[in-house]
């Protein structure tokens, strides 16, 4: 398939680099990226190291479960809320970029943008506790289970006006363990990406970042990738700090931006049904006290390594 | 639309093991089964692809040696546009969540990711996924009439077996400048600790909850004669080196005894010990995912477990 048709931009960097190619919807995204970086300098008021940041708002099951009527989904008064551990490292890794920048006397901003309900905010607010500047949240569905291509279409162009350096996802969420909403966002917005990653340095000069690619079974790949660029980031990447109280009360304060999305194209699966998987069906369970348990597993283990 | 294409995934010259179960996943579905090895000298690693149920292997000559994903979503366009396939397999690996899903939304294709299960039914092909934490099951439909990409969970299907040689064709495409450049590997380093080795693995994940915990487990592996593994999180934190770590992105483990304190069962953890001779897991919430693969379970308070194995050794 020929791209020729939807390239209209070609966004260069100060040093004369080619930065990346942008569709016609993203122009805006070009644009302000542009009125950044195009001469080399900020217009005063506007950052000069900017990250945005995909966060989801996750759900988990307790010990008990009830489904829906249509058999779709669970039941929301058995589902506990957090932000997914991913993004909360992915928000760290983007407050230290920018408080690198501020260190250096530039001006930085983290935005966390969201797609979900209102009670999705909660997750929003904690990001700003942590640190971020500005939060969005794309009206969407609750209840995690938007498909990864219709949330991708949603953050698109919220995350192409903000006209980022770095974009980062999450490399997956706890709950519905996709992989996948931050590298189709990078192809939506034409954007050099790299998945699974736990160790990013800029080199903003050179107009790169060079990233460790985590692979498995230990072995890493080291990547050089153009910026302005999509990253989604490995846990283990960083600690993330936790927000102080007063962090939190000011971030409760903070004023969200509501986006409505465009109107949604097909999504890439439907789902036909949920249901209970079969549990524990092989385990033998060892009853009683953990005297008792503690006793059968010596038992165990001293036959199997007999 | 016909047939079902496999993306090969190959590594310093060796095709993976997720590649030989992505083929047996692909004879469930109707139609011809393509492996498609991206590289700059794919001939290389053909004949490892000439597996049992493979029809067909397409050599397209792209890229460097290794993964890089802006060609390997090039390849696949590629591919899609010139031989309209039905399916297209693709592990649930690293190097595939850099380009499969970009595919998928490039092309508007129907996109499923880390599935168990895949039939046709009904003219669709309906995927099995978990959602909520692998809490719960569920059964995607996606759409018909367009190119499927879906993305297989490793360790699911068997390995398919060597097969007698298969008709090979060449495909070229388009030079692809790499917005992301491999530069170089690094290996882990060494460890004076093997834990691939051990017949007894004392393996502790979240559950132990603290810092401060880490080393009585040291000392209870060493009372039990067991060598101490741990799961991802406990890595993560930078509580023990990563040599020690059980799962997708650390080690394979197949000991004698796998003992499991506090560890829930990730599914990327369960990849890398589900074929340990006899599991037996310790955690306080009796829906764990590690019950699944555990031959025995115990739900019960990790610490008050630990108290007592501590008294008998």
């Amino acid at each position: 398939m020929s791209t020729a048709d939807n390239f209209v931009g070609i966004v260069v960097h100060a040093g004369g680099n080619v930065k990346g190619l942008f569709g016609p919807r993203f122009l805006p995204g070009v644009v302000a990226y542009l009125a950044r970086h195009g001469d080399g300098t900020s217009p005063e008021g506007t950052p000069e190291v900017k990250a945005v940041v995909c966060v989801k708002q996750v759900v988990a099951i307790g010990d008990e479960i009830a489904f829906t009527d249509d058999g779709k989904s669970v039941d929301g008064d058995y589902l506990d809320h957090a932000v997914n551990e991913w993004d909360v490292v992915a928000v760290e890794e983007a407050l230290r970029m920018t408080e690198a920048a501020s260190a250096a006397g530039e001006e930085s901003e983290v935005v966390v943008v969201t797609v979900g309900g209102e009670e999705n905010e909660e997750a929003l607010r904690r990001c700003l506790a942590m640190g971020a500047q500005r939060a969005i949240r794309v009206e969407g569905q609750s209840g995690a289970l938007l498909d990864p291509l219709t949330v991708a279409r949603r953050l698109a162009p919220v995350v192409a006006r903000e006209a980022a350096d770095v974009v980062l996802c999450g490399v997956q969420s706890s709950d519905s363990v996709q992989a996948a909403v931050g590298t189709m966002l990078a192809e939506l917005l034409e954007l050099p990406r790299v998945a699974v990653v736990k160790e990013i340095s800029l080199d903003r000069a050179d107009g790169t970042a060079t990233v460790m690619r985590e692979l498995e079974g230990g072995l890493v790949d080291v990547v050089e990738v153009d910026l302005p660029a999509l990253l989604t980031v490995q846990t283990g990447i960083n600690e993330p700090r936790y927000a102080t109280l007063r962090a939190i009360k000011q971030a409760n304060l903070k004023e969200i931006e509501v986006v409505e999305p465009s109107q949604d194209a097909p999504g890439c699966y439907e789902i036909l049904r949920i249901y209970a998987p079969p549990r524990g069906e092989g385990a033998e369970m060892l009853e009683g006290s953990p005297a008792e348990v503690a006793a059968r597993i010596v038992e165990l283990v001293k036959a199997r390594l007999s | 639309m016909s047939g079902t294409i496999i993306v090969a995934e190959h590594l310093q010259g060796r095709l993976r093991d997720v590649t030989r179960e992505l083929v047996t996943a692909a004879a469930t579905l109707p139609g011809p089964v393509t492996v498609a090895i991206v590289a700059r000298e794919p001939e290389r690693i053909a004949a490892q692809a000439e597996l049992e149920g493979v029809n067909e292997v397409v050599l397209v000559r792209a890229g460097g040696d290794e993964f890089e994903n802006d060609v390997y979503q090039a390849a696949l366009q590629a591919l899609i546009a010139q031989r309209a396939p039905e399916v297209v397999l693709v592990g649930f690996t690293v190097g595939g969540m850099g380009y499969a899903p970009a595919v998928a939304a490039r092309l508007s294709c129907g996109f499923a990711s880390d599935v168990f299960g895949l039939e046709r039914r009904d003219g669709r092909l309906v995927c099995r996924r978990a959602f909520y934490g692998a809490k719960v099951h569920g059964e995607v439909a996606l759409p018909a009439g367009r190119t499927s990409v879906v993305m297989v969970r490793p360790t699911v299907f068997a390995p398919a077996a060597d097969g007698a040689s298969t008709s090979r064709s060449d495909m070229s495409i388009d030079p692809v400048t790499p917005r992301a450049r491999h530069l170089r590997f690094v290996e882990a380093p060494q460890s004076d600790v093997d834990i691939t080795t051990a017949d007894f693995l004392l393996s502790i994940g979240r559950g132990i909850g603290d810092r401060e915990n880490v080393e009585r487990f040291v000392k209870l592996a060493e009372q039990m004669g067991a060598t101490l593994s741990v799961s991802r999180p406990i890595v993560d934190a930078g509580w023990m080196p990563a040599a020690r770590q059980v799962g997708q992105s650390g080690k394979t483990v197949k000991p004698k005894v796998y003992l499991a304190l506090g560890i829930s069962g990730a599914v990327q953890h369960l990849a890398g010990m589900k074929t340990s001779g006899a599991i037996i897991a310790v955690n306080t919430d009796p829906e764990a995912a590690i019950f699944d693969v555990a031959h025995y379970g115990a739900v019960a308070d990790l610490f008050d477990v630990a108290d007592e194995l501590e008294r008998l050794f």
